[in-house]
């Protein structure tokens, strides 16, 4: 892994203009390194999809970017102000340069198209002049690479289980070779042994590709197991950031320790649960 | 001391188009009060299948399911009274509880129509409630579900459970539609409450890691199956069985990870 930047984000921040507005992201700065696998930490509401969306130009009203930038160092050696992008620069820029798994993906396949077909479809939207045999030997191709097995390019979505299904937009997302993938709880509603499947594959696709990964769940415990560096999230800020083994072992950040204890350990000490014993409320 | 004895329970489902789909497959265990047995599996492997039979949602299909040695009561007011020593908390509180009715109203139901207290006696009843749930009663007493956080909420449907002091409580995951900070508070409070009123507790979970720490026991269950079923500790740190193994070598475990000796983990507040 170089050292390189691949993107710099400086002081972003979007509100949500309803009454009263939302600062859902406030004056956040972060840059992501070439390769590397950044895990976005944070309880539901603290901002972590408003980010991915606002760092891909893919908000919509009532969002407004209120301050800052996010600068893409494409690997050709140009710099992508993502803010300056027309509508049409910015499509294409979205699969080609950086992709996103989103939320609840899996069910978001188009339900009466084959996976197959859908694959196919990317292609042809921006990759006019490949042949449909190239289009499809392609597919296939992705479809082994995640997993799901090219047997499966004729399948309908509903022909799969969940987590091949989420394998199959993990495919579409890797489609155009982009140098960041963005994923949003991308295993979230997955039982963990096809969670721990799909982790192991999207480090060895990593590996493999060199593509760079942000890694959005609340789910601490998972991101200090995969991520390289891991950024905390609280009320629209970044409260840390840090390496992962920082993270675990010497984390700074009030809020990172709490969010820590919230998950009691799984072969090791009790830690913050202690049966009959005094405990704080949280959510009083 | 009561007993649930869950002996031999088969469950079939009838799928439209598809026959039969066997959801429980000759499943045993006995409940006592006083005794926490989490109950582990991946999704559909049948863990709600089981808090349906014991709480009467659903029918088994062959087996038999017996409270201090007595068949469960099909219906009427044998079953009330079952219902009333057999208590659920459901995974969603927004879905348990009546979206127009008070706090107030949700606790004095069932301690109206269990009789649990003289009625004179109701009120008191409700805010003592609320106090073992850690809620202040004349914050949350007259408002609505929705107007209550997540966790709050979920400590109103735990009052309620408790409202016809229940011996057995049977929970289906109880915390996994909370926020993760607010997790542990809650389950630490069912811990409490379960030590208080010596209550035994069905804990349906697919986390490993509270399981292990909130229950005696684990049964793991798989596609139907009790395959492996033990003290806790022994369970997660020793399983026995490949599923069970594979279950827990697949859940996250930064202890784990991270464990060499270059220094200890980050204090956790
Ligand atoms: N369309 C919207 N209008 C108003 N507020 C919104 C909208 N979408 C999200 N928010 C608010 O913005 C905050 C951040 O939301 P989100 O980015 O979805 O958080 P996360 O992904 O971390 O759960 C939350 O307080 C949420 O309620
Ligand atoms: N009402 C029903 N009709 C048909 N099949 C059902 C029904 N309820 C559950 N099942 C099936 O029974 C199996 C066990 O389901 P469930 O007990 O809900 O599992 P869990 O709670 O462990 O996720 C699943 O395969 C599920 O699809
Ligand atoms: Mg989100
Ligand atoms: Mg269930």
């Amino acid at each position: 892994m170089t050292t390189d930047t691949l993107l710099t984000v400086a002081d972003f921040s979007v509100v949500y203009d309803v009454e009263p507005p939302v600062e859902a992201v406030s004056h956040v700065s972060l840059e992501l390194r070439r390769g590397e696998i950044l895990g976005l930490a944070g309880e539901s509401g603290c901002g972590k999809t408003t980010l991915a969306y606002g760092i891909q130009r893919l908000l919509k009203p009532p969002a407004v970017i209120t301050s800052g930038s996010a600068v893409f160092h494409d690997e050709s050696g140009e710099d992508v102000d993502i803010n300056s992008l027309t509508i049409d620069e910015m499509r294409a820029f979205r699969w080609n340069k950086v992709s996103m798994v989103f939320q609840g993906a899996m069910n978001s396949l188009n339900p009466v198209a084959r996976v197959g077909d859908q694959l196919d479809d990317v292609f042809t939207t921006h990759r006019p002049s490949l042949k449909k045999a190239e289009r499809t030997d392609e597919g296939k191709r992705l479809l082994d690479l995640v997993g799901v097995g090219r047997d499966r390019y004729r399948s309908y979505p509903h022909e799969l289980s969940g987590g091949m299904r989420q394998r199959v937009m993990i495919a579409m997302a890797m489609a155009l070779k982009p140098q960041l993938m963005i994923m949003d709880e991308p295993t979230t509603a997955l039982d963990v042994l096809v969670q721990r499947e799909i982790l192991i594959q999207i480090s060895q696709l990593r590996e493999q590709l060199g593509f760079s990964v942000i890694f959005i769940t609340h789910d601490l415990p998972l991101l200090l197991e995969i991520s390289d560096r891991i950024a905390v999230m609280k009320d629209g800020k970044i409260v840390e950031l840090a390496p992962a083994a920082t993270i675990y072992r010497q984390a700074e950040h009030e809020y990172t320790r709490r969010l820590l204890g919230s998950f009691p350990s799984l072969t090791g000490d009790r830690g913050d649960f202690i049966r009959g014993g005094q405990h704080e409320e949280g959510d009083q | 001391m009561t007993t649930l004895d869950f002996r031999h329970v088969t469950k079939q489902y009838k799928v439209r188009g598809a026959g039969d789909m066997l959801a429980l497959d000759d499943v045993s265990f006995t409940l006592t009060s006083g005794q926490t047995i989490a109950l582990v599996g991946q999704s559909g492997s049948g863990k709600s299948t089981i808090a349906k039979i014991l709480t009467q949602l659903e029918r088994e299909t062959s087996g038999e399911v017996l409270l201090d040695g007595e068949p469960i009561p099909r219906r009427g007011k044998g079953l009330r009274a079952y219902r009333q020593r057999v208590r659920m908390v459901f995974q969603d509180p927004f879905a348990s509880l009546n979206p127009y009715h008070t706090i107030r109203h949700h606790l004095e139901r069932p301690l109206r129509l269990d009789k649990v207290v003289p009625g004179d006696q109701v009120e008191d009843e409700v805010r003592s409630l609320l106090k073992r749930v850690r809620l202040e009663p004349d914050a949350v007493v007259d408002r609505r579900p929705h107007e209550l956080s997540g966790g709050q909420r979920q400590r109103v449907a735990i009052a309620r459970a408790l409202a016809s002091r229940p011996e057995l409580l049977i929970a289906d995951e109880p915390v996994s539609m909370l926020d993760v900070s607010i997790r542990l508070g809650v389950l630490n409070l069912l811990a409490d409450l379960q030590r208080e009123s010596n209550l035994g507790v069905l804990y349906i979970t697919h986390d490993l890691a509270t399981a292990r720490h909130f229950s005696d026991e684990i049964m793991v269950l798989h596609h139907g199956v009790v395959v492996e079923r033990g003290p806790a500790d022994d369970v997660i740190l020793n399983p026995q069985h490949d599923y069970t193994r594979a279950l827990r070598d697949a859940s996250p475990d930064p202890d784990k990870h991270f464990a060499d000796p270059a220094g200890p983990a980050t204090p956790r507040s």
